[in-house]
């Protein structure tokens, strides 16, 4: 094996909506850069982050969650350039992993979100939710694989991803797939792309809503179900008011 | 207060308003009656300035403005409300954050204060128990859940908490038990019963206007009012049907 890990390119199905121009400009010392998380047992711990920039961003994270533990990852995805989050998760016996990720912007940036979700023991349980909001050229992907190891009895797994594009010139793609090699598992996938209602967006201007605050009632109701799992706390509304400070800069 | 002159409407190019004149002053309640297909929706659509609904002749005064020439939440902060037959779902926007934004963006765009947190809650309240809704309803989201009689009375309190000067109510009797009924009659007459407000009631049947009395009756057909009188001429309706009063 070589010594140097290979640079991906968008002929490898898990950098296949990426930013081509971008990948050419990786290092192999940028794609080794894993951030690893081990959860012990029966413990609990929720990362939140914005990402995103004027420049190209990688994240990579590896999070092992023990025999009874509780992996919890809230994400906004704001860069103004290819900004890509990759999460590979192993669950041990009884673990659960909870995803919620946002991707919103314009400009011609495409912003993503990978997961590889290792069911590897029993009862293990996972939940992610993804909500992708661009205008522009801009692009949001969602890539998840579940794998489901072949005594990962009584596995509960579930991925829903939702986009709405806002202007013609958006797009956004995603690729679920899952793996199951036990059988007694519940395995559940959803995806849809489409606009803002519009039916709800006259009822709000025919109440007296323009334009614009309508969008962003329409928008936050749409993205807040990224981060139901949160509770109502001071965390969940910050990460909510910074995806929807990214609409502001749209002129739509 | 609303002075439409000879109203030429499309939808998706198909004429559905064809030389349409109605006006409406101030104090009075009229009602537009119609067979199915006769343009009744169409024109509340075309008054609220729904996308699609193309106007290619005639004008429509309210209050003094060009209505036509204002975007659709320009109209309803000039004062016109607009009662849907069928009111929208919105998954994740409780009435009150729905309702606050409205009243203070309406408030916004005429310059006046908006209404702080404390005297909404107070206003929704007071409009909520006039259609006997309960106050928890408000807090959960709009129309989500709710049962078609449950819609128009939330419909009814939003209109109480606008405050409008006009309202074109489309339907609103639709889907309305004999109780319900009552208790939306009450909240129109309770609202919009003044001297400077005014209400356009479209409907199918007579049986609201028993409890909202209206001055004057226009039955629509195939695009124009083809007869107008007082509310005798509803029950004339009702009771031979539209063939025979229209013939």
């Amino acid at each position: 094996m070589s010594a140097l890990a290979a640079i991906p390119t968008t002929h490898d199905e898990d950098w296949r909506y990426a930013d081509a121009a971008v990948l050419a400009t990786l290092t192999p010392d940028k794609l080794a850069n894993w951030k690893t998380v081990d959860i012990a047992p029966g413990k609990t711990q929720r990362h939140t982050m914005v990402v995103g920039s004027a420049a190209p961003e990688l994240h990579r994270i590896r999070i092992q969650v023990a025999e009874g533990a509780r992996a919890e990852m809230f994400v906004v995805n704001n860069g103004a350039a290819y900004t890509r989050v990759e999460v590979e998760v192993r669950l041990a016996k009884g673990a659960h992993f909870e995803f919620g990720g946002v991707t919103i912007g314009g400009g011609d940036a495409t912003r993503e979100f990978v997961t590889r979700v290792d069911h590897a023991e029993p009862e293990a349980t996972s939940s992610q939710i993804i909500r992708s909001v661009h205008w522009g050229q801009a692009i949001g992907n969602f890539l998840g694989r579940i794998e489901v190891a072949r005594d990962a009895q009584k596995t509960d797994a579930e991925q829903n991803f939702r986009a709405i594009l806002l202007e013609k010139g958006a797009s956004a793609n995603t690729k679920p797939e899952l793996e199951i090699f036990a059988d007694d598992v519940k395995c559940a996938h959803g995806a849809a792309i489409g606009q803002l209602d519009q039916q709800a967006a006259f009822y709000m201007a025919a109440r007296g809503l323009p334009p614009e605050v309508a969008r962003k009632l329409l928008v936050q109701a749409f993205v807040a179900d990224a981060f139901t799992a949160m509770g109502e706390d001071g965390e969940s509304a910050r990460l909510l008011d910074t995806a929807l400070a990214t609409l502001g800069e749209a002129a739509l | 207060m609303l002075k439409i002159e000879n109203l030429h409407a499309t939808v998706a190019d198909k004429p559905i308003l064809k030389g349409l004149s109605l006006t409406i002053k101030a104090g009075q309640i009229h009602a537009i009656m119609g067979p199915n297909g006769a343009g009744k929706s169409t024109l509340s659509y075309v008054l609220g300035g729904r996308p699609g609904y193309e106007v290619t002749q005639g004008s429509v005064t309210f209050d003094g403005q060009d209505l036509l020439a204002l975007d659709p939440h320009e109209r309803a902060a000039a004062g016109l409300f607009l009662g849907f037959q069928y009111p929208v779902e919105i998954p994740g926007v409780s009435n009150v954050q729905f309702l606050r934004e409205a009243a203070n963006s309406q408030r916004k765009q005429r310059g006046e204060a908006e209404l702080s947190g404390g005297d909404f809650l107070k206003l929704a309240k007071e409009k909520a128990g006039l259609l006997r809704m309960d106050m928890e309803m408000l807090k959960r989201n709009v129309n989500v859940g709710f049962s078609g009689g449950e819609k128009k009375r939330a419909e009814m309190v939003q209109m109480g908490i606008l405050d409008p000067k006009l309202a074109i109510l489309d339907e609103t009797d639709s889907g309305l038990d004999i109780d319900a009924l009552r208790i939306v009659g009450d909240g129109i007459n309770a609202i919009m019963r003044k001297p400077d407000k005014a209400v356009l009631l479209i409907t199918h049947y007579q049986r609201l206007l028993d409890y909202v009395k209206p001055d004057v009756v226009h039955v629509l057909a195939d695009g124009r009012i083809v007869k107008s009188g007082g509310p005798e001429l509803a029950l004339e309706l009702e009771r031979e049907g539209y063939e025979a009063v229209v013939a």
